[in-house]
């Protein structure tokens, strides 16, 4: 019978903490970016000039389809020789999951957009307004209402996808497991102790999520002026 | 020797429009003074709505041209094959529904405001008024159709004809110098259209000029001073309320009537 | 941007990237069939009545749909071994990872089809006088398919890119080939450019036939 001993792990909790300190920073990062850049990728798919609104597409769709880690190598290993610049692993990983994210957000934003009924477009231009009046006073603040869960659910899934950055070499928290599963010759315990961590946080976060949905649902109002 | 007539507040002449292959309007000239009351009316399909919608240009005329207070609006430009197309700036179209008031048949409230954030909306965003002068105005309007009380509710919360009369208070703050109505009770449960009428009837007191698509003929007999009937995209009948409504001359506008015959006058 | 492309290493070795390809496809049918229909257990498990179905199902779900697949993978290749008397090799561990967080995912999108259908089509089976049994076959899992199915090609095509991450434990899919290629005359760019493209000229049609597939369906509703 195999013979669990957890102390290694209880040891060197400070590189685990490290890894796990890379990896929120990493999400943090990724959202703090994404966020803008996928409203801006969706108000070009959504503009009227196909110049504008088909490389936006193309960019969007190209990161949604492409698996996320052949992404994650060809910014690690590809771009920086392309554009001969020296990247360290936490920015490759932040631009791969800025713009990932960024391509997810985009169809969130641009699909809230559109639900929003016409006549609230309509009732603005009669005022007077211009598109980006409207856009700004009318419809996205309704959009954005619309779009809060499905922006959390994608935030939690970017939680997840962040892990790929341990095949190159980030020292994110299942990196930091790995390094120590091989220093201290206990992976049972180590990969088991990191799991339950993700699992933690991650199943904690969507708790947060899914009651602040839930308030959502309920209220119908927000406060404006 | 007579004074001249004012100028006419809305002149159209000879309006098209087409969405794709499809002709909706087929040539409607139309000219309307100050004062006027005029309502529109037409089976669906007709036309009508898209005739207003053309007013305040959220639909762009596919030709002919559109007069606001003796001035043009649109700048013509004479094309290759000798034909003239009219550009629409939207700057231009902008000034122009400050002018041209709409209230929609759907309301069109915008929810996440309360019913004084919907009034004061134009004035802030549209017109640049300050805090204080656009929310001094819009509660102007907001009592002018009787629901001050009501600055502070949401529109989820206001029984469609509240929500009706905000609409207008909406569309009254702008202080336009016409005013659209496209089916404003059709949306409306029967015991609510009266509060709506009521206060479009106020509006006519002040004399103010005003186009409107109802089916509310016994509304229209009396408060309009001119009626249209369109079908099939032109105006087939164009006269007083008793012409028209009691003694229409054209067999289409007979057969429209004869449908709608619950009315008493 | 200075750089000239050189194919060369794609060309001359097109036995890599085919059995990359090979590799690919292979553990996306395995984890497919078996996600699927796990997740067909897993999801009426959730519906049990009996709470030592229900609990440990639940259980099972909420673990692999809130921990990254790749720990997953890493621990039943690292960790799984120190259990087990017999060695886990790669595809193993990749499609044990992939397969269970599948099944949990599916299983929930198996659960809210059953759930999605109004008790009024069960009443109505009912007083047609038809057993559990019968109704489920002929009302309920037909309307039930038709809703989850886009649900259900969406998870399909997640799992197609989650055989990228056996890469990580060396199993031959198209994004190791992809590495091996790279390393060859040391040209990371063509060789990952050539395994983007390749993803996305397959995966790319496959994502428009299930928007057109979703509305289809939803005319019919």
């Amino acid at each position: 019978m195999y013979q669990w001993d957890f102390t290694p792990v209880l040891v060197n909790s400070g590189m685990l903490a490290a890894g796990l300190g890379n990896t929120l920073k990493l999400t943090v990062t990724a959202l703090a970016f994404g966020v803008p850049l996928g409203l801006g990728l969706a108000l070009l798919r959504l503009a009227r000039w196909r110049i504008l609104s088909l490389p936006a597409g193309i960019v969007v769709e190209f990161f949604r389809t492409t698996p996320p880690m052949v992404q994650l190598f060809w910014f690690f290993f590809a771009l920086p020789i392309l554009i001969q610049v020296e990247m360290t692993p936490f920015v490759a990983a932040a631009l791969t999951f800025s713009i990932q994210s960024a391509a997810f957000f985009a169809e969130v934003f641009r699909a809230g957009i559109v639900s929003i009924d016409s006549g609230q477009s309509d009732a603005a231009r009669a005022l007077g307004m211009t598109g980006a009046q409207s856009m700004r006073r009318i419809i996205l603040p309704q959009a954005v209402k619309r779009m809060i869960p499905a922006f959390m659910e994608r935030s939690i899934e970017l939680m997840k996808t962040t892990t790929l950055v341990a095949t190159v070499a980030y020292a994110d928290l299942l990196f930091q497991a790995n390094e120590l599963a091989q220093k201290t010759f206990r992976p049972l315990e180590v990969f088991t102790v990191t799991a339950l961590i993700y699992f933690a946080v991650i199943y904690f976060v969507s708790l947060v999520v899914h009651r602040i949905e839930r308030r959502l649902a309920v209220s119908g109002e927000t406060t404006v002026h | 020797m007579t004074k001249p007539a004012p100028p006419a507040l809305l002149r159209v002449t000879n309006l098209h429009k087409q969405f794709g292959d499809n002709a909706i309007i087929k040539g409607i000239d139309l000219t309307v003074a100050p004062g006027d009351r005029i309502a529109i009316l037409g089976a669906s399909g007709s036309g009508k709505s898209t005739l207003l919608r053309c007013l305040n240009f959220m639909e762009k005329p596919t030709s002919g041209r559109i007069e606001i207070g003796g001035v043009q609006i649109g700048t013509e430009r004479p094309q290759r094959d000798g034909s003239v197309k009219t550009e629409y700036s939207e700057r231009e179209l902008t000034a122009v529904r400050q002018r041209v008031g709409m209230v929609f048949q759907q309301f069109n409230l915008f929810p996440h405001m309360n019913a004084l954030g919907n009034v004061m909306e134009g004035l802030r965003t549209v017109k640049g008024l300050a805090f204080d002068e656009a929310n001094t105005k819009a509660r102007l309007q907001l009592a002018r159709v009787g629901l001050a009380d009501k600055a502070d509710a949401y529109p989820a919360r206001l029984s469609g004809g509240q929500k009706q009369r905000v609409a207008i208070a909406r569309a009254l703050a702008m202080e336009p110098e016409l005013l659209l109505f496209d089916e404003p009770t059709s949306a409306l449960d029967p015991e609510l259209v009266g509060e709506v009428l009521r206060v479009i009837r106020a509006l006519v007191e002040e004399g103010r000029t005003m186009l409107l698509v109802t089916h509310e003929l016994g509304f229209a007999y009396h408060f309009a001073n001119r009626i249209l009937f369109i079908a099939d995209g032109v105006i087939h009948e164009d006269g007083t309320p008793d012409e028209v409504l009691k003694h229409p001359r054209q067999a289409r506008t007979q057969a429209f009537l004869a449908r709608h015959n619950e009315f008493h006058f | 941007m200075n750089h000239k492309w050189n194919f060369d290493a794609v060309w001359d070795n097109p036995e890599a990237l085919l059995a990359g390809a090979v590799g690919t496809l292979r553990i996306f049918v395995i984890c497919l069939v078996l996600g699927l229909s796990l997740g067909l257990l897993v999801g009426l498990g959730r519906y049990a009545r009996r709470k030592w179905i229900y609990i440990p199902v639940s259980i099972f779900v909420e673990f692999f749909r809130n921990t990254p697949v790749l720990v997953q993978i890493l621990w039943f290749y690292f960790a799984l071994p120190i259990l087990m008397p017999f060695e886990i090799s790669p595809l193993m561990a990749a499609a044990l990872g992939i397969t269970l967080n599948s099944a949990a995912f599916s299983g929930e999108i198996f659960r809210g089809g059953i759930q999605s259908l109004e008790s009024s089509q069960w009443e109505g089976a009912q007083a047609l006088g038809m057993t559990h049994a019968q109704a489920l076959r002929r009302i309920i899992l037909p309307q039930a398919v038709k809703r989850m199915l886009p649900a259900l090609t969406n998870r399909a095509i997640e799992i197609f890119k989650m055989s990228t991450l056996a890469s990580a434990v060396a199993y031959v899919e198209l994004l190791q080939q992809g590495k091996l290629i790279a390393s060859i005359n040391y040209n990371p760019i063509e060789a990952y450019t050539v395994v983007a493209l390749i993803f996305f000229a397959f995966l790319y049609p496959l994502v428009q036939a299930t928007y057109l597939l979703e509305r289809k369906l939803r005319q019919g509703d």
